[in-house]
């Protein structure tokens, strides 16, 4: 029933680049089912930076998550630059998990940015960049070196290509799953936590590539606790609270006249 | 280095007790050198005679053969048997549980003999339609040879070992590289074997390595099938045929303990290999050549490396140490 209604709306072409629809998530099944997202409606904008707040377990991460398939969902319905991701409605009305090869397909146009950055252990920061392009996208050796090169020349990181991750610190090693993500011309970025896991004083060097990045027009969706971050580079706040989206808006607005009490305690603790 | 403050020079506690233990040790061991010696009973000069006798170091090979050729075929079976328990596939999972439980609960000796009385078994081989018509048929004497017969027979148990071993490696590789791989666009078989396979490569190695030593005694039981060719009967032959078992017992002791090492060695080097990015950045080719100061981060990787080579600190991939 929902997606009937969300397949009515004709999305991507208006400069959306992520529509969510009536998205729930439940994990688990029968008496252990825990229904994380309860209806996430959710629009952001190309070239856009959203910040997602929230308290733990309110569902930010699934959310974003569930954008990437990396959790299946179990309603509603995500569409990616108008693509709907993972799931197809055939013309009798019958919905059709997407093949494999065509969920990674999706998947490699989003770059996703991991609280504990997950760079591959065995490679170098360099190996760690030219992976994807090399493996996924079938780029030669050469023009992925390039362009790695290139990109963590970006992050800050020119000299440090030859080290492995263990050989670098939380900041730096971030910066390098940064420049992995970018390595597949996403034209979606997620970060999930980013500088969660970091030193204090090494919070600082990843914003500034995430600000640099939005600079540039890459369209963002960030679920941090950073709200200095939020403040200066996002176009769009979403305050979320036990799996649905309690208000949202501007970060003028939604940072500095809240509406809802629950976003104002948020406030008050996180300040 | 900069300056440092007047060293401490601390006398250390006194410990008799290591002085006395390590001479009544160092005592037994010469006692034992000696007993091995001086014993006229070895007939050093037989064991230094068929150490290259050419019928044992043609069972020399025989016996690398059943080794590597075993350990290879094992090694690829029981990838393919823990990837099969990992996997959802209900019927891969209980096939793959049931043949570890077959081969690993029935004695090798047992599973060779049987091997080797195949062809009594199954007197001919069949290539076709599986219940139906037969295209091609064999004699199994004529394809399974004694060779064969133990080549599979010590494989196919190995396996069954060897598959724990990889499945044990397989789970301690955080969940979180391969989901980074997925969302790079990454499909499952090259997530495996690019990402997952060489980091489980590092716990795999060490067990793997012990595996391959014992492999290299439990060649020595194919004479179940029978197959006469390998180290230990090829020397105990001859001993029984010259009056002579216990120098040809050292001849072949002698051999295994020299292609141990040597396998040792080739460990040591395997794991220098797929330890590379971990192990506190002390290994890999590229990390020593890699510059360790830079604007923001002095001296890091040298301070790492330090602090790492000290062997004080836990293992931790995600140790921060903020420059």
């Amino acid at each position: 029933m929902t997606a009937s209604v969300a397949r009515e709306e004709h999305v991507g072409p208006d400069g959306t680049m992520v529509r969510v629809r009536d998205l729930h998530k439940v994990f688990g099944r029968g008496h252990d089912a825990v229904h994380v997202l309860k209806g996430v409606d959710l629009d952001v904008a190309r070239g856009s930076v959203t910040v997602v707040l929230g308290p733990s377990g309110s569902g930010k991460s699934t959310l974003l998550r569930c954008v990437n398939e990396l959790e299946e969902i179990t309603a509603g319905d995500i569409r990616v630059g108008g693509e709907r991701m993972g799931y197809r409605t055939d013309a009798k009305g019958v919905v059709h998990r997407l093949h494999p090869r065509v969920v990674a397909r999706q998947r490699s146009r989003i770059g996703m940015v991991f609280q504990r950055f997950h760079l591959f252990g065995h490679m170098t920061a360099l190996q760690n960049v030219m992976e994807a392009p090399v493996q996924v996208r079938g780029l030669s050796k050469r023009a992925a070196r390039t362009r790695a090169v290139e990109l963590l020349d970006r992050v800050g990181l020119a000299d440090r290509v030859d080290h492995y991750p263990a050989q670098l610190s939380g900041g730096q090693q971030q910066r390098v799953a940064i420049a992995r993500a970018l390595a597949m011309d996403p034209e979606l970025m997620l970060f999930d936590e980013p500088t969660s896991a970091l030193d204090p004083e090494l919070v600082g060097e990843v914003l500034a590539v995430m600000q640099d990045l939005a600079a540039s027009g890459m369209t963002m969706i960030v679920v941090t606790h950073e709200i200095g971050f939020a403040r200066e580079v996002a176009d769009h706040v979403v305050f979320m609270d036990d799996g649905v989206i309690v208000e949202e808006g501007a970060p003028a607005d939604v940072l500095d006249h809240p509406a809802e009490p629950r976003l104002q305690e948020f406030l008050a603790h996180v300040l | 280095m900069e300056s440092l403050p007047e060293l401490l020079r601390a006398r250390p506690v006194p410990r008799p007790g290591r002085w006395v233990s390590a001479a009544v040790v160092l005592v037994l061991a010469a006692m034992a050198v000696n007993a091995l010696v001086t014993n006229p009973a070895f007939r050093w000069d037989t064991v230094w005679l068929y150490l290259r006798d050419v019928i044992v170091v043609r069972g020399v090979m025989w016996t690398l053969v059943l080794t590597f050729g075993s350990m290879a075929i094992a090694v690829v079976l029981a990838i393919l048997l823990a990837v099969m328990r990992r996997g959802d596939n209900p019927v891969m999972k209980s096939v793959a549980w049931f043949y570890i439980w077959f081969f690993r609960g029935t004695p090798i000796y047992t599973q060779l003999v049987f091997w080797g009385l195949i062809s009594v078994l199954y007197p001919r081989l069949s290539l076709g339609v599986p219940f139906g018509p037969e295209f091609f048929v064999f004699t199994t004497r004529d394809v399974i040879t004694a060779f064969w017969a133990a080549l599979l027979g010590l494989a196919l148990n190995e396996a069954a070992y060897l598959a724990e071993i990889v499945r044990a490696g397989l789970s301690s590789v955080d969940p979180g590289q391969a989901e980074a791989a997925r969302a790079l666009g990454m499909k499952d078989g090259k997530i495996l074997r690019r990402v997952v396979l060489p980091q489980a490569m590092r716990v795999i190695v060490p067990p793997t390595g012990n595996e391959t030593i014992s492999m290299l005694k439990t060649t020595s039981l194919v004479i179940a099938v029978p197959f006469t060719l390998e180290l230990t009967y090829a020397t105990s032959a001859i001993g029984s045929r010259t009056y002579q078992p216990i120098p040809l017992l050292v001849v072949a002791a002698l051999w295994y303990l020299l292609i141990t090492s040597l396998l040792m060695v080739g460990q040591h080097f395997l794991e220098r290999h797929y330890g590379r990015g971990f192990d506190g950045g002390r290994t890999g080719r590229r990390a020593g050549r890699a510059p360790g100061a830079g604007p923001g981060g002095r001296g890091r990787l040298s301070r790492q490396q330090a602090i790492g080579a000290a062997g004080t600190t836990k293992d931790d991939p995600f140790l921060e140490v903020t420059p």
